[in-house]
């Protein structure tokens, strides 16, 4: 290395952090696609896990495998406290008040139906309205039908502009009395808007309205504080946040989650059972039926642990300068178009490519070892509003570098010979 | 490993590019419509049977390469046929698409498609409308899905 580049890569480590030595911490980031170096840029769909992660599902399996809250011994002891842990590590990662207001789900698709099934079905009724936004994952527009079908309720959604924000007198305008529920998204998978959480809920408290807040898009990507945005509801999930797959969080306030009727029957949300009467079990317990994911759990609170050692907010300084620089580059191509302006956006570029499909554009991207998403993102909705049936999309995280963006470009110019 | 060009074959390009037989088709006497969940693509196949035979056959919609193509390349291919000869090409096409073995000899320009093997994910972009002739001549009113 020259000494010009060794000074420009100081220069840079000391604005950001070592992403190399970041880099080294995970061990798929070393694989091979199609003979070349995988460039990783699908996080919003999935994100890699660090070996910290890998580590304790192994050591878990390996040294303490047991169920836990259920037998003496000391693998079980063992396993719960790891448990306990967790929930722990998840209260102060999104600054609860309390572990009984953090409640371990499968992900967020199941904290928010959660939600819907439970106090949603205890609080909407005819003529009461769900409000949600023109943003939303389908798993944050779904729950909602089903309750407002149901209940012969109305959901109303607050539509996107142009750039793809949530326009925030139309959102004011669409709450009053009837509004019973809001449910938004803090951070687009789609677009990568990141919306003005905290003004939102504001408002909406203002009508008395609880709001259930979908952060699975968040979480990974800047420090989130549920009691600084005085949320409700707030859903996330593990996979998502470098942890494992099929272990999620919905953190909701105490005194919401106690007034709920519990969501599922069975082991452990019971204090007691006879044929004639059960009482249910304390927070955070009473949610979660069942013998939980118990390594995911562990996983998860590794996975906090880690972005924890690395640090949130360095983490979403170095995206954002990462952001910007890859959104200069798509934006100086010819004939390629980004969906999703928004002056405030993490982590995503979603783009189309003139004469191009998606799909063939990822396709050819793959042979170039790049893993982009193709296609409507789980967000109908919001490629209805770009009258485009899909886009691709490069999701980034911290282990990205300018190298993979700058490969990801060459990646498109190659789609560009191919395709015109 | 294979290369991006045994995939998106010239034909395959210029038929992506050029497709023939887009459009309506006059006094169509069937049609259908199918859909590709994972990419959300959609495309209409409109024929007009006479006498037991494909007059007139056209598409509307698709999307990627592979689906445009496709759809151009069989409205090509399947003009003058009749139900019983489009389901015995379709499967010999997709066993181009799936199986392991060389082509059947007498699929003509249609095997073009035979790259597609190599992308599993890709093998529904090039049924798709295939999929939906065989709806329409079913006279299946409901969009056919890939799934
Ligand atoms: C914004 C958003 N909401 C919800 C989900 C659903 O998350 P999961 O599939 O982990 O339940 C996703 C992930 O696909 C998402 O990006």
């Amino acid at each position: 290395m020259s000494a010009h580049a060794e000074v420009l890569k100081d220069s840079r480590a000391a604005t950001a952090f070592n992403v190399d030595r970041i880099r080294e911490d995970f061990p798929i980031l070393r694989e091979k696609v199609h003979g070349k170096p995988l460039v990783y840029l699908d996080n919003a769909a999935t994100s890699q896990k660090p070996k910290a992660v890998i580590d304790s599902l192994v050591d878990y399996y390996t040294h303490y495998n047991a169920n836990v809250h259920r037998a003496v011994h000391l693998l079980s002891t063992r396993a719960t406290a790891a448990c306990d842990d967790s929930r722990e590590k998840v209260r102060r990662f999104i600054n609860a008040g309390s572990t009984n207001e953090i409640v371990f789900v499968r992900g967020t698709t199941e904290g928010l139906n959660l939600v819907a099934q439970t106090h949603g079905r205890q609080n909407i009724g005819p003529g009461d309205e769900v409000l949600i936004s023109g943003l939303e994952h389908h798993s944050n527009i779904v729950p909602w039908q089903i309750l407002c079908e149901e209940k012969q309720a109305r959901l109303r959604v607050v539509h996107i502009d142009d750039r793809g924000v949530v326009p925030l007198d139309e959102f004011e305008k669409a709450l009053h009395e009837r509004t019973r529920l809001v449910a938004i998204s803090h951070v687009s998978n789609a677009l990568g808007t990141v919306n003005p959480l905290a003004d939102m809920i504001k408002m909406a408290h203002r009508w008395n309205a609880p709001v259930v807040v979908d952060g699975a898009q968040a979480a990974p990507h800047m420090h989130v504080d549920v009691r600084a945005l005085d949320a409700d509801f707030y859903a996330f999930s593990g996979h998502k946040l470098f942890g494992p797959t099929g272990i999620g969080v919905l953190y909701g306030k105490e005194a919401l989650f106690n007034a709920m009727p519990p969501f599922q029957g069975g082991g452990d949300m019971i204090r007691s059972v006879t044929f004639e009467k059960t009482t249910y079990n304390d927070l955070p317990y009473k949610f979660e039926a069942g013998t939980p994911d118990i390594a995911g759990i562990i996983g998860i609170g590794a996975a906090i642990d880690y972005v924890n050692d690395v640090g949130m907010d360095a983490i979403a300084a170095y995206e954002q300068e990462l952001l910007e620089y890859a959104t200069d580059a798509v934006s100086q191509l010819e004939g390629v178009r980004i969906i999703g302006t928004a002056p405030n956006k993490a982590s995503v570029i979603s783009f189309v490519v003139d004469n191009a499909h998606p799909h063939d554009v990822g396709t050819v991207l793959d042979r170039e070892g790049i893993a982009v998403r193709t296609g409507h993102h789980c967000a109908q909705p919001v490629m209805d509003r770009f009258g485009i049936a899909a886009t691709t999309r490069a999701s980034l995280a911290f282990y990205n570098t300018r190298e993979e963006v700058d490969a990801l470009i060459a990646g498109i110019r190659r789609v560009q010979e191919f395709f015109s | 490993m294979s290369d991006l060009n045994d995939l998106y074959q010239e034909t395959i390009i210029d038929h992506s590019k050029r497709p023939r037989n887009k459009g309506e088709v006059e006094q169509a006497t069937h049609s259908a419509e199918g859909y590709n969940p994972l990419c959300g693509d959609r495309v209409q196949v409109q024929l007009k049977i006479e006498n037991g035979h494909i007059l007139g056959i056209g598409f509307r919609g698709a999307g990627c390469a592979i689906s445009t193509a496709s759809a151009s390349l069989m409205t090509e291919a399947m003009k003058g046929k009749t139900p019983e000869e489009v389901e015995i090409a379709f499967r010999k096409f997709r066993d181009l698409l799936t199986e392991d073995q060389a082509p059947a000899p007498d699929l003509g320009k249609l095997a073009v498609f035979s790259g597609v093997r190599e992308y599993p994910m890709r093998v529904k972009c090039a049924t798709l409308a295939w999929h939906t002739l065989r709806a329409a001549l079913r006279g299946d009113p409901q969009a056919v899905s890939t799934e």
